[in-house]
């Protein structure tokens, strides 16, 4: 397959979901069996970008595609001379797996959707929303410019937002898709800020552009601390879109969208997005960025996870602990474990989009009922969703033979690593504790949801296991959520494929006095490649290859602890979770509050917004319409005068224009006699008098 | 010794030209007003029979002398019609009366 070949099919994957967002919208109302060709075209992306991922991975494994055009061409603006602005798709190993990631979870996700979405007043529109997204998030992920970069971002918000408000009778899904779409916004003027950084330097949006003038030495405005704030505010798209803290607050509330819905993107896709910009930025990032990144991803995952613990709501749990795993591998990115990071972003999106689905068949067989205080015992009835939501438990909480053990334990060594090599011990302390937490909340949502006795017995007899085509879905996630696909070794990641030949760790091309010291190249051969692999030092690798065996048992130590008091408090009920509540109550509503960020934010950001809109309201009240009125009375004013002027001056001229034209008229009335004889003296006397003047004689 | 010249002629046809004008003016009766045209034409006429004699114009002068005649039989057949007309209407033809068109 050629590379042009490569680049036209993967131009294809990208437009076919528009294509059908645009039949389904324009012809849904009148062909409601339309949502079915939605459904097919995404099976055609899938199969396509399963081509293109196995035709790049073994063809062109260490070969980046880009194919690109000038989009605007500005000759020769006065200050910064000539710009082209280029657009482009750039096709690397991260683009392929994630071209895969999206169309297998969008195409399971409309296949579920078929029938979780069945009677809906809106369905084939749904369809419609469900292909615009995944256009978007193509665009987002094919895209080798920062420009259609965030052109595509702000798509995938307006998606999104559509996607979360679906059911906008609803007041708290309106309100929440409100929500989402204005906190992202704040990460975004970040981004956009960050972005112009980096054009007003280089004057252009390519990615690879900019990387080669960085590490040239072209530093923006000659100073690194710009280097650091462009990174950092680009990151800050990431922050927004990828809800960490403090702009984590939307994703709980998205929830209120349709369970799919918070599959596709709420767990597996868009909010992977924020990971995929700082993948894609990772090479410019210093190392002053990077400890932001790490200790914000690191913070973001401890807040989430305390939270997620006594939430009870069993999409408010998941979307907490999706919280918590993007924190995770923000987290990666920041203390350098760059292809962790990536890897368990792959497999949490599938186990994560499992979770979600199951949780999507629970819900659609109780009834809509969300609330884990009211189920229980469902083991019996949904065999399928049990033992697929099990398989997707045990991988989110890390236990060997799963894929979620695999990329987590690299992300811990990553840390413990970065803890050793830079004294930052707590970073991987919070990355263990975040380990055990989750062990612990997803097994107490497995145990309340599906083990023990039904505790709402009506909605338990309603229940039933879910149709063929929403058990499916399920299927395939948690088959992808074993480690056989990733590497053929079950506790070590680091020989499989996925690691060892897919995802290197690109050079970092910033200033080596800005980097980690782990993070300089210690060899000269390694200093010379520029967009080679793996340059972290010699001692990195090996503090890495020391820092495996520990993280492995600690990480397995603490989820076996969180997973046996689990079983002690829910299962067994050795232990009683009430009491213990009661015991440490501040705590306990502390999390079951959400930290209070939400009563936080209405009380600084939100209240503070509103004064400020009332200070501009009192302003625009007086000032600005004070303005306007006066402005009103003296036009009033002028116009008076001006029409006394009218009355008197213009109007008493034309008047006497007419007053006088009558009165000579008048006058010379008298001359018109009527008789005929008069008339020949005037004309006679005329003669005469034309004669004196004109003496012709 | 008395030579007659172009003033004399001239002299003539503006006394007449004045007397004609005179009826014109003050005759109330239209057809009084009509021969007083006609003294005007004939005094107009005088003046062309003396300037084409005592001038250097050729005949010019005698031949609009003959023109004016027809013209002047021509209008005094038309002008005799209106009176008449006139006559139908207004019962009389005082032309001090026929002032309608002043309204």
């Amino acid at each position: 397959m050629s590379e042009s070949l490569l680049i036209n099919i993967s131009i294809v994957i990208l437009f076919l979901p528009l294509l059908g967002f645009t039949t389904v919208v324009f012809f849904g109302k009148r062909i409601p069996k339309l949502y079915l060709f939605e459904v097919a075209i995404l099976g055609i992306a899938l199969l396509l970008s399963i081509i293109v991922a196995y035709a790049k991975l073994s063809f062109y494994n260490t070969k980046d595609i880009v194919a690109a055009f000038t989009w605007i061409t500005m000759g020769n603006a006065p200050s910064p001379g000539a710009i082209n602005i280029e657009l482009g798709f750039k096709i690397d190993n991260i683009t392929v797996l994630m071209l895969f990631v999206v169309n297998l979870i969008s195409f399971l996700v409309h296949v579920f959707s078929i029938e979780y979405m069945r009677g809906d007043k809106l369905y084939t529109r749904y369809f419609a929303y469900l292909g615009i997204f995944t256009f978007s998030m193509l665009g987002i992920v094919l895209t080798h410019n920062l420009l259609m970069m965030y052109i595509f971002w702000e798509l995938v918000g307006l998606s999104s937002y559509l996607l979360i408000g679906f059911w906008f009778e609803k007041k708290s899904a309106s309100d929440a898709a409100k929500k989402a779409f204005i906190v992202n916004r704040i990460g975004d003027i970040g981004m956009f800020v960050g972005i112009l950084i980096l054009f007003t330097q280089y004057k252009t949006f390519t990615f690879d552009v900019i990387y080669q003038q960085i590490a040239a030495g072209n530093i923006p405005f000659g100073s690194n601390a710009w280097l650091t704030a462009a990174g950092i505010l680009i990151f800050m798209g990431a922050v927004g879109k990828s809800a960490q803290f403090p702009l984590h607050v939307w994703l709980p509330d998205a929830m209120e969208g349709p369970t799919p819905v918070s599959a596709l993107i709420h767990a597996a896709t868009m909010v992977a997005a924020g990971v995929y910009l700082v993948v894609r930025i990772f090479v410019m990032l210093t190392a002053d960025a990077m400890l932001v990144i790490a200790v914000v991803g690191a913070f973001t995952s401890l807040v989430a996870a305390t939270i997620a613990l006594t939430q009870n709501d069993i999409k408010k749990v998941l979307a907490y602990s999706t919280v918590s795993q993007l924190g995770y591998m923000v987290m990666a990115l920041g203390v350098g474990a760059y292809a962790f990071a990536f890897f368990h972003l792959v497999t949490h999106a599938f186990f994560k989009a499992c979770l979600f689905l199951g949780s999507g068949s629970v819900i659609h067989s109780m009834h809509h009922e969300q609330d884990i205080r009211n189920m229980g015992g469902l083991k019996r009835k949904m065999p399928v969703t049990y033992y697929t939501f099990l398989i997707s438990t045990l991988a989110i909480s890390g236990i060997p033979l799963f894929s979620g053990f695999l990329s987590k334990d690299g992300i811990l060594a990553g840390t413990l690593a970065f803890g050793k090599l830079t004294g930052h011990w707590f970073i991987p302390f919070i990355g263990f504790t975040v380990a055990g937490l989750t062990a612990f909340y997803m097994f107490r949502l497995v145990i309340l949801t599906f083990h023990g006795e039904p505790r709402d017995q009506h909605k338990f007899d309603h229940a039933h296991e879910s149709p063929f085509v929403m058990a499916a879905p399920l299927v395939v996630l948690a088959a992808l959520s074993i480690f056989i696909w990733y590497t053929p070794n079950p506790i070590g990641a680091a020989d499989g494929w996925v690691i060892k030949n897919w995802i290197k760790t690109p050079a970092q091309v910033v200033p080596n006095e800005t980097r980690f010291d782990f993070m300089k190249p210690s060899t000269e051969e390694a200093k010379a490649e520029i967009h080679g692999e793996v340059t972290h030092s010699v001692e990195y690798t090996e503090t890495m290859h020391w820092a495996h065996y520990p993280a492995m048992f600690l990480s397995l130590a603490v989820a076996g602890l969180g997973i046996l008091f689990a079983f002690m408090f829910y299962q067994w009920e050795k232990l009683n979770a009430d009491k213990l509540a009661e015991k440490i109550k501040p705590l306990y509503n502390f999390s079951l509050n959400k930290w209070f960020l939400d009563e936080l934010y209405d009380m600084t950001a939100i209240a503070g917004t509103l004064s400020f809109s009332s200070i501009l309201a009192w302003f625009d009240n007086k000032v600005v319409d004070g303005i306007v009125n006066g402005s009103a009375t003296v036009i009033r004013f002028v116009s008076r005068m001006s029409g006394w002027f009218d009355t008197f001056v213009v109007d008493g001229f034309v008047n006497f224009t007419a007053f006088f034209s009558g009165f000579v008229g008048l006058s010379f009335r008298r001359l018109q006699t009527g008789k005929v004889q008069t008339y020949i003296v005037f004309v006679i006397f005329a003669i005469i008098i034309l004669l004196m003047f004109f003496k012709p004689f | 010794m008395l030579h007659v010249g172009l003033t004399h002629f001239l002299i003539v046809s503006a006394i007449l030209f004045s007397l004609g004008i005179y009826g014109i003016v003050t005759r109330k009766n239209a057809v009084m007003v009509l021969m007083g045209i006609e003294l005007v034409l004939n005094s107009a006429n005088i003046n062309f029979i003396a300037f084409s004699k005592y001038g250097n114009f050729g005949l010019g002068g005698q031949v609009i002398a003959l023109f004016v005649i027809v013209l002047a039989a021509a209008e005094a057949a038309i002008a005799l019609a209106i009176v008449l007309n006139i006559y139908k209407t207004f019962s009389n033809v005082n032309v001090d009366e026929i002032d309608h068109l002043k309204e």
